[in-house]
């Protein structure tokens, strides 16, 4: 078949000039900030040089608190500020085994996106998932939230000693 | 205790038709890029759901770039059309693309943007479509400038419409960027060259295109995108 044997498009940076195009519309809240079981999470995406990327974008996609994707949810996409900072409102994704969040990163500068994990701290069932129990301690730690002031901090290094886990994709 | 194993892999190592992260010449890339291996997930820890864009139905001017606005922009007219398929050559419906560029002077409606070329009251530059049954997509726009950024000296960017795709897995997601054919720029610029495969990178060149060509309205543009999935690898002859 021809059509088969065509190959795939190669990715390119999102640049620096994005945000008129991509984030225009907010979709950075999956629920309603009211909502009892409301969670803000929120973090720093950082260079090697541990400055702030302030033209980043981070998209999260999770299950919902009954661990589906019940009505479409689960998408969300918060472009960074001038400190680096991105933040959601969402929910602890529910249903069986350790809960996580998949986070893509887009930035000028990364060509491709780069994939990783959001887990959350004190989940006695973080000890029975296949990646966490796959990693070194610290590598844990670097894909596990922060409890901070009512809400979930996840910080991203790009690059260094703290580099965050990334994901092949 | 021993941990599981888990195999990791070197961003360089794999065979694919994506930019390498680390890409020197192109300058942000030098304290952006992972410095460490990847985690390559197995087969049974791929999530093989993705997200289902929804915003309520999109309006027509958002495919429409030229009537977003009370008058018209300046520059060529264009229409930008191709088909969204997976790498087994399906096409993918219902795919939300998004859009956005500079204007026709090169110039973007960014803040960040402050080089000296005209705005266009005219013109945003940013819009979306989703595929339809056949996998269809089309957009009416201007043909954006080529402009000039700061990477090396004497650095111009060729012209270029960057494009969003979501696919059907999360791990389809696709950000790229369609180039226009014949454009003198290109052998100097380190953002199309980061493909290293020339069949790979002229794959992110649009064709010209007279079926798309309308009669004293529009230059048509052919532009179809594969989303590849994981490690898709240059097709072989």
């Amino acid at each position: 078949m021809a059509a088969a044997a065509a190959g795939a498009t190669p990715s390119q940076t999102v640049g620096p000039f994005f945000g008129f195009g991509l984030c225009i519309r907010p979709h950075h809240e999956l629920v309603d900030p009211g909502r009892a079981d409301a969670l803000r999470l929120k973090g720093c995406v950082l260079d090697g040089a541990g400055e702030p990327v302030f033209d980043a974008m981070v998209e999260i996609w999770q299950a919902d608190a009954q661990g589906g994707h019940r009505d479409g949810f689960g998408w969300g996409r918060s472009g960074t500020d001038g400190d680096g900072r991105y933040a959601f409102v969402t929910v602890k994704p529910g249903g069986d085994g350790a809960p996580f969040i998949t986070m893509l990163i887009f930035a000028r500068g990364l060509l491709k996106p780069l994939m990783t994990r959001i887990y959350f701290p004190d989940e006695p069932v973080n000890a029975s998932d296949p990646l966490l129990a796959a990693l070194t301690e610290d590598e844990r730690a670097g894909l596990t939230a922060v409890a901070e002031n009512g809400a979930m901090r996840f910080d991203i290094h790009l690059q260094g000693d703290r580099q965050t886990t990334f994901l092949a994709l | 205790m021993s941990r599981p194993a888990i195999e990791r892999v070197g961003d360089g190592e794999r065979a694919s038709v994506h930019p390498l992260y680390l890409s020197p010449e192109y300058r942000s890339t030098r304290l952006r890029a992972p410095d460490r291996p990847l985690v390559l997930l197995p087969e049974s820890m791929h999530d093989p759901t993705g997200p289902v864009y929804s915003d309520g139905p999109l309006a027509e001017t958002d495919s429409d770039l030229t009537r977003q606005h009370d008058g018209e922009p300046l520059g060529e007219r264009i229409i930008v059309t191709g088909t969204l398929r997976d790498a087994s050559g399906r096409p993918v419906p219902g795919s939300l693309i998004e859009i956005w560029q500079a204007n026709a002077a090169g110039r973007y409606i960014h803040q960040r943007d402050q080089h000296p070329a005209p705005l266009d009251p005219n013109f945003t530059g940013a819009g979306r479509v989703l595929t339809d049954a056949d996998g269809r997509y089309r957009f009416t726009t201007v043909k954006p400038g080529a402009y000039p950024w700061r990477n090396h000296a004497n650095a111009w960017r060729p012209a270029h419409i960057h494009l969003s795709v979501f696919g059907r897995a999360f791990t389809e997601r696709l950000v790229t960027q369609m180039y226009f054919p014949g454009d003198p720029l290109f052998s100097a610029d380190p953002i199309f060259n980061s493909v290293r495969d020339p069949a790979a990178r002229d794959r992110l060149i649009s064709q010209f295109d007279w079926e798309t060509t309308t009669e004293e309205w529009a230059l048509g543009f052919r532009f179809d995108i594969v989303v590849g999935g994981r490690d898709a690898t240059p097709s072989e002859a």
